[in-house]
């Protein structure tokens, strides 16, 4: 039993399993493309048109005087950000707050599954077709219907978060874990290596660039989630922010919430990229 | 030289059959297979692609079970991997994820015992390694790959060497360099060596003997003793009498596929592609 670590496959070296680079809903293409900007010339043309975009869009506004309540001025939307921060600054904390809680339950169920369920196929035959539901479905359409039963509170954001991240993650780890190299693991079994150890040494590092990808797909998807929920029902979060601001044509302080939205977004996949290129550049 | 009839077998493969199950039914990679090699011997075996040399060492190492027949390790049947064999795989298989030094402690780790550090770093310095611990395998050339993957193998110092095509990947220049480089370290250290390739010349270096492996599935064809003094050169590859002794074992090779030795040539390009 310990003899056959291949079950009775063929080793064949020619044929390795396809690298992660697009097998999965996202290859590792977020990692090795861009890398930063390299020399002073580069920055400077970056920073010229980041420049020209944001004082072309302040200049057009102004001289078309297009009206506050249709789209306000960049400067506007700045200075409403920090003017009403203090306001905003709760409603950020709660949707973080949806957002860790929900993203943390929904991406640890998720690698979990993902770890056990690619170790027998036929499990992973039989619940492909529910996750691919999981991943495929909006949870915002489950949120009234979780609001119905929960209330008004964090906790049908937090499901409709866990509900939303943790399918996404798991079918990117799944993907990871996928990746057999016959020949890796015969290397550690010619060791004596357990199958725990196998796993612990071999698959888990093989799937980690995929896990990671999964993990920042399923924190962007949570962050959607989470403010989508908040639009839909309850009196706090940055989502309901949006709705209030809106309905009141407080434009300034409406875009102000988005710009906090944008910023959280770019910092979780600046979050992700790192750990990439600390725990996955070896794939890149 | 060291297949003088008083050196005990040290490794024995019994009528070894192996036969995979593939979608299309039983392949019969290996049929009624048998040798042995001897204490401190160098055995090649060569054949064919595809014929199942890979499979046989792979069973030798007690990576998977033959379908019929056994392996013998001083005596003793192999049934899963050994402690006293080290194993040198294709295209080195360094884990890409771990740098040199950590690559090479892998074996220690699984067992759970320190590393010896100080054989380790004697055979670090004897292949040349010494100062790139801290490169990853892509920071390095495929033979400085296979250099690793050799003193990983003997950093726990197992009595029975086993070689998977180890430079089969490599440019002529650098397997050239490889084999000289294996053939002191095997002086030095004396370790019995099961070596696989399908590189005539390079089995006709290296070897004490070489086992002639037929196309799937792999029967034995022929042993060759190989009397070259050591230690060789490769001056010794340019003599006639090494290129009568290649052009012998290639006729051994092509001979015994009686018709259809096109259709086999086409399943071989396998392990060529590689690389």
């Amino acid at each position: 039993m310990s003899g056959d670590v291949l079950g009775g496959k063929i080793p064949e070296f020619g044929k390795k399993t396809a690298p992660a680079d697009g097998t999965g809903l996202s290859g590792l293409s977020a990692f090795a493309a861009g890398g930063g900007a390299r020399n002073f010339a580069e920055i400077s043309a970056i920073v010229m048109i980041a420049v020209a975009i944001i004082g072309g869009a302040e200049l057009w506004i102004r001289l078309a005087e297009i009206p506050q309540y249709v789209m306000p001025a960049p400067s506007t939307i700045v200075w409403a950000l920090f003017a009403d921060f203090g306001f905003i600054a709760p409603h950020l904390g709660h949707t973080l707050v949806e957002l860790f809680v929900g993203y943390s339950i929904g991406a640890a169920i998720g690698l979990l599954l993902a770890a056990v369920i690619t170790q027998f196929p036929f499990v992973e035959k039989v619940v492909a077709p529910y996750i691919l539901m999981l991943v495929t479905t909006p949870m915002l359409a489950l949120v009234p219907l979780l609001i119905l039963r929960f209330g008004f509170g964090y906790e049908p954001r937090i499901i409709a978060v866990a509900l939303a991240s943790g399918p996404m993650v798991m079918i990117n780890a799944a993907t990871g874990f996928r990746r057999t190299d016959l020949a890796k693991i015969a290397l550690a079994r010619s060791f004596g290596a357990s199958t725990f150890q196998i796993f612990l040494k071999i698959r888990i590092p093989m799937a980690m660039p995929m896990i990671i990808v999964g993990l920042m797909i399923g924190a962007i998807f949570g962050l959607l989630t989470a403010v989508g929920a908040e639009m839909v029902g309850g009196g706090f979060g940055l989502g309901n922010r949006l709705t209030t601001f809106s309905a009141t044509l407080q434009m300034p302080q409406f875009f102000a919430v988005i710009l906090i939205l944008s910023i959280l977004g770019i910092l979780i996949y600046i979050t992700f990229f790192l750990i990439g290129k600390k725990w996955a550049s070896w794939e890149a | 030289m060291d297949s003088k009839p008083g050196t005990p077998d040290k490794l024995v493969v019994e009528n070894a059959t192996k036969y995979y199950e593939t979608q299309s039914g039983p392949l019969h990679a290996i049929d009624n297979f048998s040798m042995s090699v001897k204490d401190g011997e160098f055995a090649c075996v060569v054949g064919p692609s595809g014929c199942g040399k890979t499979t046989l060492l792979w069973s030798v190492a007690g990576l998977h079970p033959l379908t019929d027949g056994k392996v013998l390790l001083d005596g003793e049947p192999v049934t899963g991997p050994h402690p006293q064999i080290g194993m040198v795989f294709q295209e080195a298989n360094l884990l890409p994820w771990r740098n040199l030094t950590k690559n090479i402690r892998f074996p220690f780790e699984i067992k759970k015992v320190p590393p010896d550090e100080a054989h380790i770093e004697h055979l670090l310095d004897r292949v040349g390694l010494t100062g790139f611990g801290n490169k990853f395998p892509r920071e390095l050339s495929g033979g400085m790959q296979q250099r690793a993957a050799i003193v990983r193998a003997l950093s726990f110092n197992p009595s029975v060497l086993l070689m998977d095509e180890p430079f089969g990947a490599l440019d002529a220049f650098t397997r050239d360099e490889m084999n000289l480089l294996v053939e002191e370290i095997w002086l030095e250290t004396r370790k019995t060596i099961l070596f696989i390739t399908h590189n005539i010349t390079e089995a006709v270096f290296l070897s004490d003997r070489v086992f002639v492996m037929s196309s799937r599935p792999g029967r034995l064809a022929k042993i060759f003793t190989i009397t070259l003094p050591r230690p060789r050169t490769l001056d010794m590859l340019a003599t006639k009498e090494v290129f009568d002794l290649v052009n012998e074992i290639k006729a051994e090779i092509e001979h015994r596929p009686p018709a259809n030795e096109d259709a086999s040539g086409q399943v071989s390009p396998v392990a060529d592609e590689v690389g």
